[in-house]
């Protein structure tokens, strides 16, 4: 099928630009249609919590006309959703939780900032896990979002209105963020891709804190090609963020080009063991085959403290969420008690009714794990385990470019299977902690499917190293086409 | 000598002297209307983060290098987290495993006459909290963030002080160094300068420090030793009653002059530390320490030595002098333009130009007379040009702006009659006037002396060099 | 906790809100197995030092567009029950 074939809907970001500069439509042409099919099609997803009609289509007439004046960006009237939890001036920011119901940010995150002024149209914004705490999108105040494959099933999370949104073809692309998985889980459960960078690589300015040395934005999409283009933008240093690195943000479309000749692809023992569901399993070693018969040089390599980086995760995370948190107070924003009886009373209503249980259970976890007594065993163990960890990748990467295994254990759940117990939701992040604790890029692309039902492959890079990781990916796409299918109702 | 001895270790708070807040792009400027000095970074709005001002990091090395200190190579910016409405993100930015000063000291005149050395343990970096207003909101508190990130250095002292006294001596030291220093305005009504003070006491000869309470915001140097005094005497009262002092926070309530719990404060006092994730770690490297250490200005106690040694000013003068860097170099302008001893230059510096300053309630800063201009007056009262009695007229008519010393010694005609026939005639006819007198004083009555000097002032309108008209009228009456 | 994290949970939730703190508690507890001894703790993914921004006043007043986030404020403050000091 050619691509002026598909329809609008089910085209790349990078096909979409292609029509655009062409004249095939406009803009408004583009964004008319994905706003329509929002409204049609999301109220059996719930992925999209805000549609910011008025505002996009202002916006998208605007990139025409730029356009006609020949001065169009590299994004210019190019459709897009954005998370929750990114701020928006004048657009109401959830952070998927009741606490932030009525909160209309008075600043736009850099990340919003960029891609608006890069000529992307933002449609609306997507449902999450409220804070971003979650792996399913159950823990939303706005309720769980459907994953297009199969409604019974979860999308993944935290991220799981842009996956779900992508996948559904609501939008080519959509805004994510990442502290333990919360993107490249969702895409690998709803068969998109999913692009974690390197810790500082983009702003985290405007992007609501869960843990902040975790938390990183990033992208969720169709095509490796179309995470290159939107991460070029998304990418670089911003002098508001103290945790933002000042290099150079590569050509990363240019260098998808790189072959698969002689990269050589490290492969982890444990994360094909038990944990791993066996038709999973199966796709992701065909994908590395695949990889192989493209030049790469499979390597077995060893990360020894594996095991420990959910229980790492689970006390660095809860501890800086904890701490993040507390400005949640009834004061300046957000949800306040009604009639408190006193200061103390404002503070433990306000919070006690704003936050949801999962956050709540979090921010008990890390009040605990940061008290006197406990934080030398707790939080000070977690960050001497999370240096024992970043070791481990460190030297895996003396050996390999880049290190490849699932994203998850199983293909997308039912929703309700895992929220009766908190520590197996956490374990369906075993695979994709490991990045956000040392920092590493990481991505999850579409290898296949089990029971019907997508698999993703996990790779992750050294520091820095987008370029090399999104070229391995966009190789294996170019070999494969798992990433072009679509859930049948969506079609 | 009382049974007891006490133990006080200050916490001062300085706010550092900056345009903008210490993580955000905020004025820092006292006294605008609520809030309109708070931005999204104060506020702790969801999604913003802190970048450090270089300017606090400056300034805190400055201090450092004056006190002898350490400064950290790696320092490391932690959350302290309590909840208060005036802590907006629920957390204070603070240092606390690693300050970015450690390990100096000063040099205090103690109460006993003794120059004792006072250890400071540690500086470190914060950001201040908001005010809250308790007063017309009904039975709400209003919460006005203006001062929230306002950059702080605390500047813990070792448990070496031992009376009240010597900690207000050192409080002293502390806020005209940084001054001197141009970190900090001490301004003390706007809380620019403020401190607690840990209290205990022990008896003498005991080693282990008494249990301490600790006094919370202290705003004035009278306070801080009304407060320690009431505090010590209180401790006495519960040891020598067969009581235990409790450790806590205490408040004190100058309208009552006494001290008393702030039990709120105590309940829940575990701050949960740990390093802040928005912030790297500070990095300061020694050509940085070197290149700052050549911006110290002269600090006071050199100022002090030199101005005894070289310009030959008595201790206790000195001592005053250099208390504010502005004076000093006031003091030191006007000695150094002028050609008389320094000591006559001090003696109008903390005189008259002083007196007009404290009348008038200026700073030395916006002084009516310039340090040249008073080092002309001095100098004509040194080449006796005009008597001391005149210049201080003069001084008062350069004060209300009349001109320069010469300028009004002219206008008046003030100048002193140094012509010696002309002060001869006139001492010859207050001699030829006064029969009577002149006889006394030949007879013996020498203490006539000084009547007929003051004749001879007042004829002359006192223009006449009162050591001549001695000196002439002793020969002529003698003659 | 609750009290420390100023948060109130429902009486009904308590029995199950600790039973899941305890289980991630047991969970996390494998930390303990780790052999740490001499490992330098890490507070950041990347080895890198704070910048420091110029002492400049760059942020305007905006207090009136700021505190329509505010449930209550008069007179430029915001308001809360009466602090006891």
């Amino acid at each position: 099928m050619s691509v002026s074939d598909k329809p609008i809907y089910d085209r790349t970001m990078t096909e979409l630009s292609r029509g655009l500069a062409a004249g095939d439509f406009s803009s408004v042409e583009l964004t008319t249609a994905l706003l329509d099919r929002i409204e049609t099609l999301d109220g059996a997803l719930n992925a999209v919590l805000t549609v910011t009609r008025d505002e996009a289509l202002a916006a998208a007439s605007a990139a025409d006309d730029l356009r006609a004046a020949g001065d169009a960006g590299p994004l210019a009237g190019l459709p897009i959703l954005h998370k929750d939890i990114f701020c928006t001036r004048g657009v109401r920011t959830s952070c998927g939780s009741k606490m932030l119901n009525t909160f209309i940010p008075p600043y736009d995150a850099t990340v919003v900032e960029r891609l608006a002024a890069a000529g992307a149209v933002m449609l609306g914004k997507t449902n999450m896990d409220e804070f971003a705490m979650g792996s399913s999108n159950e823990t939303s105040f706005y309720g769980n979002v459907m994953n297009p494959w199969d409604l019974e099933r979860s999308p993944g999370g935290s991220s799981g209105g842009s996956s779900a949104a992508v996948a559904a073809r609501l939008t080519p692309v959509a805004t994510g963020t990442d502290t333990g998985g919360s993107i490249r889980q969702p895409a690998a459960l709803t068969g998109t891709v999913g692009i974690k960078p390197t810790y500082g690589r983009v702003s985290r300015y405007g992007m609501i804190a869960f843990a902040s040395s975790l938390d990183q934005a990033g992208v969720i999409t169709r095509s490796v090609e179309d995470a290159a283009l939107v991460l070029g933008v998304m990418a670089g240093f911003d002098e508001r963020d103290s945790t933002s690195i000042d290099q150079p943000v590569p050509d990363y479309v240019a260098e998808l080009d790189t072959p698969l000749d002689g990269v050589r692809v490290g492969i982890v023992r444990q994360h094909f063991d038990e944990g791993l569901e066996a038709a999973t399993g199966d796709q992701v070693r065909a994908a590395l085959k695949t990889l192989e018969a493209r030049g790469a040089t499979l390597v077995d390599v060893d990360l020894p403290n594996l095991d420990q980086s959910v229980p790492t995760y689970y006390v660095v995370a809860p501890a800086e969420c904890s701490s993040n948190l507390s400005r949640f107070d009834g004061i300046r924003f957000g949800y306040r008690a009604k009639d408190p009886e006193d200061l103390l009373d404002l503070y433990c209503r306000t919070r006690g009714e704003g936050f949801g249980a999962e956050v709540k259970r979090r921010i008990l976890t890390g009040t605990y794990v940061l008290s006197a007594g406990y934080y030398d065993a707790y939080y000070l163990k977690a960050q001497q385990v999370r240096q024992l960890i970043a070791d481990d990748f460190r030297k895996a990467f003396a050996d390999v470019d880049v290190i490849a295994g699932p994203t998850a254990p199983t293909p997308a759940f039912r929703l309700g299977e895992k929220t009766d117990d908190p520590v197996t939701m956490y374990l369906n992040d075993i695979y994709t902690i490991g990045a956000n604790l040392a920092g590493l890029p990481a991505m999850s692309v579409p290898c296949g499917f089990a029971d019907g039902l997508p698999v993703g492959l996990h790779l992750v890079a050294p520091h820095f190293a987008e370029s090399a990781l999104m070229a391995v990916g966009h190789q294996y796409q170019l070999e494969t086409d798992w990433h072009t299918r679509c859930p049948e109702d969506y079609r | 000598m009382s049974r007891w001895e006490v133990v006080i270790g200050l916490e001062i708070h300085a706010q550092l002297a900056t345009k903008s807040k210490i993580f955000s792009g905020a004025s820092t400027a006292y006294g605008a209307e609520p809030n309109t000095q708070a931005c999204l970074v104060d506020l702790g709005y969801p999604g913003v983060l802190p970048v450090l001002n270089e300017e606090v990091v400056r300034m805190a090395c400055k201090f450092g290098l004056a006190i002898g200190a350490e400064i950290a190579p790696r320092s490391v910016f932690a959350r302290k987290n309590y909840f208060y409405p005036d802590l907006p993100k629920g957390y204070q930015i603070s240092q606390y495993e690693l300050p970015i000063v450690a390990n100096g000291e000063l040099i205090i005149d103690s109460d006993d006459g003794e120059r004792k050395r006072i250890g400071v343990t540690r500086a470190h970096l914060e950001e201040d909290a908001g005010k809250s207003v308790h007063e017309g909101f009904d039975r709400m508190s209003g919460i006005d963030l203006n001062r929230a990130g306002t950059p702080l250095l605390e500047i813990v002292s070792e448990p070496d002080l031992r009376s009240a006294k010597d900690a207000v001596a050192y409080m002293r030291k502390i806020h005209t160094l940084v001054r001197y220093l141009g970190i900090c305005d001490g301004n003390m009504q706007e809380g620019s300068f403020r401190c607690d003070a840990n209290v205990s006491v022990r008896p003498q000869g005991q080693e282990a420090f008494g249990t301490r309470a600790e006094i919370k915001n202290l705003n004035s140097f009278r306070f801080v030793e009304r407060a320690i005094n009431f505090e010590v005497e209180r401790q006495i009262d519960v040891l020598e009653d067969g009581g235990d002092v409790v450790q806590e926070t205490r408040l004190y309530d100058s309208a009552r002059d006494e001290t008393r719990s702030m039990r709120s404060k105590e309940e829940a006092n575990d701050y949960r530390y740990f390093p802040d994730p928005d912030l790297l770690p500070v990095e300061i490297a020694d050509d940085y320490v070197e290149a700052v250490r050549q911006t110290l200005p002269e600090l006071p106690d050199a100022k002090q030595a030199r101005l005894q040694e070289s310009l030959g000013v008595k201790a206790e003068d000195a001592a005053i002098l250099t208390i504010q860097r502005e004076l000093a170099d006031f003091f030191e302008a006007a000695a150094k333009a002028s050609s008389a001893p320094g000591q006559t230059v001090a003696n109008w510096v903390l005189g008259e130009l002083s007196g007009a300053l404290n009348r008038d309630g200026l700073d030395i800063s916006a002084s009516r007379v310039s340090a040249e201009a008073l080092a002309t007056l001095v100098d004509r009262i040194h080449d006796n040009t005009i008597s001391g009695k005149i210049a201080k007229d003069v001084f008062e008519a350069m004060w209300q702006g009349e001109g320069s010393a010469d300028e009004i010694i002219d206008a008046r005609g003030l100048k002193q009659i140094t012509d010696a026939g002309a002060i001869e005639a006139i001492v010859d006819k207050v001699i030829a006037d006064n029969p009577g007198q002149a006889e006394e004083y030949r007879a013996g009555k020498e203490k006539l002396i000084g009547f007929f000097v003051g004749q001879v002032m007042k004829e002359t309108g006192g223009k006449a060099n009162p050591g001549q008209v001695n000196q002439l009228l002793k020969k002529k009456l003698s003659g | 906790m609750a009290m420390l994290a100023r948060l109130k949970v429902a009486d009904e939730d308590i029995a199950e809100a600790c039973e899941k703190l305890s289980r991630i508690v047991d969970f996390v507890d494998q930390l303990s197995q780790a052999d740490t001894s001499g490992v330098v703790p890490m507070a950041h993914p990347l080895d890198q030092t704070q910048r420091l921004r110029p002492d400049a006043v760059t942020e305007p007043n905006n207090r009136d567009h700021v505190q329509q986030n505010a449930s209550q404020v008069a007179d430029g403050m915001y308001l809360v029950p009466k602090v006891i000091e």
